[in-house]
Order: structure tokens, then C-alpha cells, then sequence
């Protein structure tokens, strides 16, 4: 059985015959000018900064020179035991909020909104977007509402005759995962949903003709289906998980003693409350190493063939 | 095909764009020569506006008295260590400085030490009320290098606030008077067995409220251990700090009890960031809390007008010392910062910005200051007056603990070490390091917070 989505038509051989148009000189790239210049000016310069940064002990305070201290920071960073913690709890972090929680859950709601009827679809659709489209700080204090020792996690427990606890003291590091996955999984059941309409009806009508189970279907004709759109939530949902701040510092400010400290809140410490401009950089940088890593992962995924 | 004439005008608009863009935020003439721009941290509470409405008022006097110059008023609204944060970065350049910055004498070596302000002594040389300042309050704003960079508007002293209803159920004296740290265990015990349903005591502890756990309980224990007339922390002669010895574990060891004899709140509250705001606006105002080890200016919540009013506090509430360890000489421990108002090295108009202090601390002004703020007075004049002394309940008692107080070692690293502290002091509230164990991981980051500027002790 083969199962090709229809590529469209090579534009190859069009390009190639297509006349030359006015002189190739140097002054063909002048339209292209000011966007590279504005790139260069605000986001290549920024960056290039921060790049420097990292090799210094810049201090915000306490200091009233900055000297060039080399791979000093990057040595710090990977003998300090805050640093290996927040590592870890970052991946911990990704891997149950982005791709288990997020994605996983993404997928089902969007595989289980096209059977459902339209009221129940955009009742589900609402109230799942609406936790996607509140700021990050509101969804936190939210979040730290229902978990908190008095809140509504635990009242519900209660009336459960469960017993109860600050959730946000004993497993702060899956309270904030779940949050994410609560703030989060909106934008995973776009994608899948418009992914899901893309397959052509009649492939899954074949299949169920040919004998083919729910399981069988889904695992041979959907998901390699929609491959490139798994590999591309998969990407953005970890880039986003990766870098976010907010939801955590509102719920837990990294503690209690560091155990839901991930990465950008450990830099925001080291940077802005110790005052290491120069380490906090250099974590920063670390962190977009640990981001590009996940990228590489799926881009090799998006290029495999099933 | 030739290019058109206008497309090579595209790039010349985006570089003019982009040039003026930058010389927008790179050049600019800075500050206005007529206006001072202050900064100062406003509340996180919105219904506190003590400082608002105080620094209205000299805007006011001081417009009305400097026709043609004006003042503008630049608030900050964040909690303590983000308000640091942001105005080090606005003293980082000359175009974002304002003229006149509220410090804390907590930060202001380390910002000496990066340049960021101005020495005021030319200033305090020619100003005849600079005399009237205390000691003691003078030296908080100066820089190792002797000169002075601040004038304090007031500061701050500490001891143990008491609920009379929850003592009188407990059985204890509404006298309450501890004479060594024993006292206070006893009493906090005393209180869980006879009112379970209260929180005995509170001291502030880890990372989550920051420089309030380092400095209203650990220093104020600390502080206690020795013969009072040492620092514990920091060897002024040799220039070095001082390793984790037997008085930093005495004072561990007392954070540890009051955790794990459930003494003090749930650890858990403990260690939520927003305890300083439950201890003044909810545990003390509605009776659930026993003892707390605060600061003087708790009452400034409490005041008409502030939002959560509490006029009787003064019946409800008594107020104690702390205590030495064992109560050895003098047999009282406090701990004093307060803030200052500085000129920051980039200011634009600094003298207009002196002109300002000045105008602030005219006794009269000071006065109203310390009292809207319940602040403790540094001038001696206004100290002395009786207007002052019985404006509110509870300034006696806080002005009279200025006798035993004691400044922090407030050099660039201090930051870095308060940090340690509160650490330390979070492994042993949450019982996840013994007492040893936070001793020594201190030491370890003292040295590394201070280039290994350690001494034992």
C-alpha cells in the first residue's frame, strides 16, 4: 500500500527558463539593504554584545571595571551543583510539560474534537485556547491559586476525603510542569487539528476498508502523515518550554530550595539578584546551546522518511 | 531592465531611519536643566502611599521656593530586590540616571564601589544641618574610600512584637520581657500547647524573602552570640569575612528547632515568598500569632489611610528586646539599615538635586517623614522632641534600642554573603541539611562570594 501525499510540481526547470531580468550587479541586493542593516543594528548587535558579555565577570554592582575573564564562566557553570540541578530540572521540565504533556495531550484533544459533534468542538476549542491566550503572569497566579496549600487542588481533595498537601512545596517541579502543559497545549491542538483536516478522507476510508483498527490507523496512516507537523510542534513547544520564566517565578520562584529552579530562573538569579551580569550571560548562552541540541534532534527527525 | 531612481532612495531612508533611531536613544541631551528627576521604590501594596503623598508635598514646597525648576517624580514599583536590580541598570548610563536615587544602605558600598554615585562632601560641607545627624547615621552612607555618598532619611530597629490575647491563654506575662534565647523557645512552646491554633512564632527564613531573613533573624541572632562589641560577620582589621564558627551554627541551630518543633508557621508558608505581607496584614492583625521578630516599621501598614487601618495595636500588641543567647552583656541585640538619598554619579543636575535633600530634611520635614514612615529619627533634634517621641506607640521603644544596634557589613560582597545566609538557613527550615552541613556549605560560598577573603574564627 502505498500512501504518498501528492507533492506538488518540481519548479526546477521553470526557474531555468525564465529570462534574465535586469543587471545582476551588485545593486540588486540594494533593496535588501535596510532589513539587513536593521538586523544587524538591533538583533546581531545585541547579540554579539551578549556573546562578549559572557566571557567577562561583569557585575551590575560591586564592580568598576569589567575585566576579560575567558571560558571562566563556562568552567563555573559546570562545577557549580545549581547549575547541573538547573540543568536537569530543565530537561525534567521539557520533556514532561513539551513533549509528553503538550504534544501527547495536543494530539488527543485534536484527534478527538474531529469525531466530536460542533457544540462539544467549540466548547473544548474555547476553553483550551482561553488558558493559551491569558498572560503568562495571570495563568501563573492562576495556577498557584489551585495548588496552593489552601486552593482549590487540595478543597477538591477534601471533599474526595483524599488527603491533601502544598502541592507547590512537595512536587514543585510537577506542579509547574503540569502548568505548562494547562497553559500550553492549546497551541499543540492547533496544529494537530489543522494537520488532522490535511489527510485526505478517503485514505482513511481505504484503510478501514481494507480491515485496518483504530491503533493500526492511527500508527501507518496518521502519524506518518502528519510527521512534519509533529516535528514542528515538537520544536516550537520545546523552544517556548525551554525559555519560560514567568509561569515559574510566579508559582514557586524557583524553590523550594532550587527544586523547580530551571535554567532561565537560575540565570535571572545569578545575573540580576547576585549580580553576575558575566555568569548569568554565559548560562544564557549555555541555555540557547541546550535549545539548538533539541532543534538538531528534530530537524534529523523531520528530514528520516517513514 | 535599469533600476528605479527611487529604489535607491529606500536604503538611504532606512539608514536615516535607523541613524535617528539610534541617536534617539544614544544621544538626547539627557536630562532638562530645570527638572530633577527623583527616583524612589514605591510600594507593592497599592494602598500604601506614605511615600507618595510625602514626596508630593516637598515637590510642592520645593517648586514653590525654586520658581521656573520642576520636579519629577520617577517611582519604581517592585519588591526590595527587584527595585535594586532596576535602578542599577537605570545608574549604569547617563541618559537613563536620575538626578536624585533612593538607596538602600544594604547595596549603597557595592554601588560605590561601581562608580555609580557622587560623593556628597562638597555638598555636606557647606550644609550647617548635616550636624545634627547621629553618628552612627552618618557613617551608614560612607564609602571605604572615607567620603560620604547618602544622606540617611531615617532608619530602622528591630525586636519582638507579642499578641497580649494570645499570651493570656498561654499564661504568660503581658510584661513579656525574654532574657535569653531559651526564653523565647520556652514561651513559643508554651504558647503550642496552650493555643494550638495559633502560629507560636515567626522568624523569616531562606531564600524567598530574601535580605528580611538574613537581617531580622539571622543577624539578630548572630549578633547575640559574642560580647557585643565584635562583628561576627565581617573583620574590619584584617578586611575578611568570617567562616561559619560556633555562633553562626548556634543561631543555625536556633532556626532549625523553631522548624522542627513545628514552633513556627508551616514551612511551607515559611518559604512562600509573600510571608512578610501575611505576618503584618493577616497573623498579627487577626490574633494567630504568637511572637514575631520584625522591624520597627510594621505599624506604617496599620496606620488610617493605609488600607488594612489597625489604630489598636498599640493594646494588642506588646513589645520585647532580643535578647543576647544567654543573656549576657549588654543583653539586648538590634540590627539598623535604613535608606539614604544619594546623587548618582550621572546625574544631570546634581546640584538642584542637593537642593532637594535639602529641602526633605528640614526638621520639620524629617519629622513628618519619620513619623508617616515610622521611621526612627537620625537627626539628635528631631530625636529630642517630645512631639516626635510620643507621635506613636512603640517609637520609645524602637529609638531607645539604637543604644544596642548594629550596622551590617556592608561591602560590595555582602549581597553575595546574605545570599549564603539565606541558604543555609533554608536547608536547615526545610530539614534537608543538618546544622554542620549548612555551616560549612556557607563557608564554601563565602569564600567563593569573596574572592576567599575568610578568615576562622
Amino acid at each position: 500500500m502505498t500512501t504518498t501525499a501528492p507533492h506538488p510540481q518540481p519548479t526546477k526547470s521553470l526557474r531555468d527558463t525564465r529570462p534574465a531580468r535586469g543587471p545582476r550587479g551588485p545593486l540588486r541586493v540594494l533593496p535588501l539593504t535596510p532589513a539587513i542593516v536593521l538586523l544587524l543594528l538591533f538583533l546581531a548587535g545585541p547579540i554579539a554584545y551578549c556573546v562578549y558579555i559572557a566571557f567577562t565577570d561583569l557585575q551590575l554592582t560591586g564592580q568598576a571595571q569589567e575585566t576579560f575573564v575567558g571560558l571562566d564562566n563556562f568552567t563555573r557553570a559546570f562545577g557549580d551543583e545549581a547549575f547541573l540541578n538547573a540543568v536537569w530540572l530543565t530537561l525534567v521540565f521539557t520533556v514532561l510539560s513539551s513533549l509528553i504533556g503538550q504534544n501527547t495531550l495536543g494530539l488527543a484533544l485534536a484527534a478527538l474534537m474531529q469525531r466530536a459533534s460542533k457544540p462539544v468542538r467549540t466548547l473544548t476549542g474555547g476553553i483550551v485556547v482561553t488558558a493559551w491566550v491569558l498572560p503568562e503572569v495571570v495563568a501563573g497566579f492562576l495556577l498557584y491559586a489551585f495548588f496552593r496549600r489552601e486552593g482549590t487542588l487540595n478543597a477538591i481533595l477534601d471533599w474526595l476525603h483524599l488527603p491533601s498537601q502544598n502541592w507547590l512545596f512537595t512536587l514543585p517541579i510537577l506542579a509547574v510542569s503540569f502548568a505548562n502543559v494547562w497553559r500550553g497545549t492549546a497551541f499543540s491542538m492547533l496544529v494537530y487539528s489543522a494537520a488532522l483536516n490535511e489527510i485526505p478522507q478517503e485514505i482513511t476510508e481505504a484503510a478501514e476498508v481494507d480491515g485496518a483498527g483504530g491503533w493500526r490507523r492511527l500508527w501507518h496512516i496518521t502519524l506518518p502523515m502528519i510527521r512534519r507537523s509533529i516535528g514542528t510542534n515538537l520544536m516550537l513547544n520545546t523552544l517556548q518550554t525551554l525559555s519560560v520564566f514567568g509561569l515559574i517565578w510566579v508559582m514557586t520562584r524557583g524553590g523550594p530550595g532550587g527544586k523547580s529552579q530551571t535554567l532561565p530562573l537560575f540565570m535571572y538569579e545569578q545575573a540580576f539578584q547576585n549580580s553576575l551580569i558575566g555568569y548569568g550571560t554565559a548560562v544564557a548562552l549555555l541555555l540557547l546551546l541546550v535549545g539548538s541540541l533539541f532543534s538538531l534532534v528534530y530537524l534529523r527527525l523531520l528530514r528520516t522518511e517513514v | 531592465m535599469p533600476v528605479r531612481p527611487t529604489a535607491a532612495l529606500t536604503p538611504l531612508v532606512a539608514l536615516a531611519l535607523a541613524a535617528s533611531a539610534l541617536t534617539a536613544c544614544g544621544g538626547g541631551s539627557g536630562s532638562d536643566p530645570d527638572t530633577v528627576k527623583i527616583s524612589f521604590k514605591q510600594s507593592t501594596d497599592n494602598s500604601i502611599k506614605v511615600m507618595d503623598t510625602y514626596l508630593a508635598d516637598i515637590k510642592k514646597q520645593f517648586e514653590k521656593a525654586h520658581p521656573g525648576k520642576k520636579v519629577e517624580l520617577v517611582p519604581i514599583k517592585a519588591p526590595d530586590s527587584e527595585y535594586y536590580t532596576k535602578l542599577q541598570q537605570m545608574l549604569r548610563s547617563p541618559k537613563t540616571a536620575p538626578d536624585l536615587v533612593y538607596e538602600d544602605t544594604f547595596l549603597i558600598n557595592s554601588d560605590i564601589t561601581s562608580g555609580y554615585l557622587k560623593p556628597l562632601d562638597p555638598y555636606l560641607a557647606k550644609w550647617p544641618d548635616w550636624d545634627k545627624f547621629i553618628d552612627t547615621a552618618k557613617t551608614a552612607a560612607k564609602g571605604e574610600d572615607g567620603k560620604t555618598y547618602g544622606v540617611p532619611d531615617g532608619t530602622d530597629t528591630r525586636g519582638l512584637w507579642f499578641d497580649k490575647d494570645i499570651f493570656k491563654k498561654a499564661g504568660l506575662p503581658a510584661d513579656w520581657q525574654p532574657k535569653t534565647w531559651n526564653d523565647i523557645l520556652t514561651a513559643a512552646r508554651t504558647i503550642k500547647r496552650k493555643a494550638p491554633d495559633t502560629i507560636p512564632l515567626n522568624i523569616y527564613t531562606g531564600k524567598p524573602v530574601g535580605e528580611a531573613a538574613t537581617m531580622q533573624t539571622f543577624e539578630m541572632l548572630l549578633y547575640g552570640t559574642n560580647d557585643g562589641t565584635t562583628d561576627p560577620l565581617y573583620d574590619k582589621s584584617g578586611k575578611k569575612w568570617i567562616a561559619g564558627g560556633q555562633g553562626f551554627k548556634d543561631a543555625l541551630s536556633f532556626v532549625e528547632t523553631v522548624y522542627k518543633e513545628k514552633l513556627g508557621p508551616d514551612v511551607s508558608d515559611a518559604l512562600d515568598p509573600n510571608v512578610m505581607t501575611r505576618v503584618r496584614g493577616e497573623w498579627l492583625p487577626q490574633g494567630k500569632l504568637g511572637i514575631a521578630l520584625d522591624g520597627s516599621w510594621l505599624p506604617q501598614d496599620w496606620l488610617p489611610g493605609s488600607g488594612h487601618e489597625w489604630p489598636e495595636w498599640s493594646e494588642e500588641l506588646g513589645l520585647a528586646a532580643m535578647p543576647t543567647q544567654n543573656g549576657q552583656a549588654p543583653g539586648k541585640v538590634s540590627m539598623s539599615g535604613g535608606w539614604t538619598w544619594s546623587i548618582p554619579a550621572k546625574a544631570g543636575n546634581p546640584d538642584l538635586a542637593f537642593e532637594f535633600i535639602t529641602t526633605m530634611q528640614t526638621k520639620a520635614n524629617a519629622q513628618k517623614w519619620y513619623v508617616a514612615n515610622s521611621g526612627i529619627a537620625v537627626r539628635e533634634d528631631v530625636a529630642k522632641d517630645p512631639a516626635y517621641a510620643t507621635a506613636q506607640p512603640g517609637t520609645e521603644f524602637f529609638t531607645d534600642l539604637v543604644a544596642n544596634t548594629h550596622y551590617r557589613p556592608a561591602y560590595p560582597a555582602y549581597p553575595k554573603v546574605s545570599v549564603a545566609i539565606q541558604e543555609a538557613m533554608e536547608g536547615v527550615t526545610t530539614g534537608d541539611t543538618s546544622v554542620d552541613e549548612a555551616a560549612s556549605g556557607y563557608t564554601d560560598a563565602l569564600k567563593d562570594a569573596t574572592d576567599n577573603q575568610v578568615v576562622e574564627r
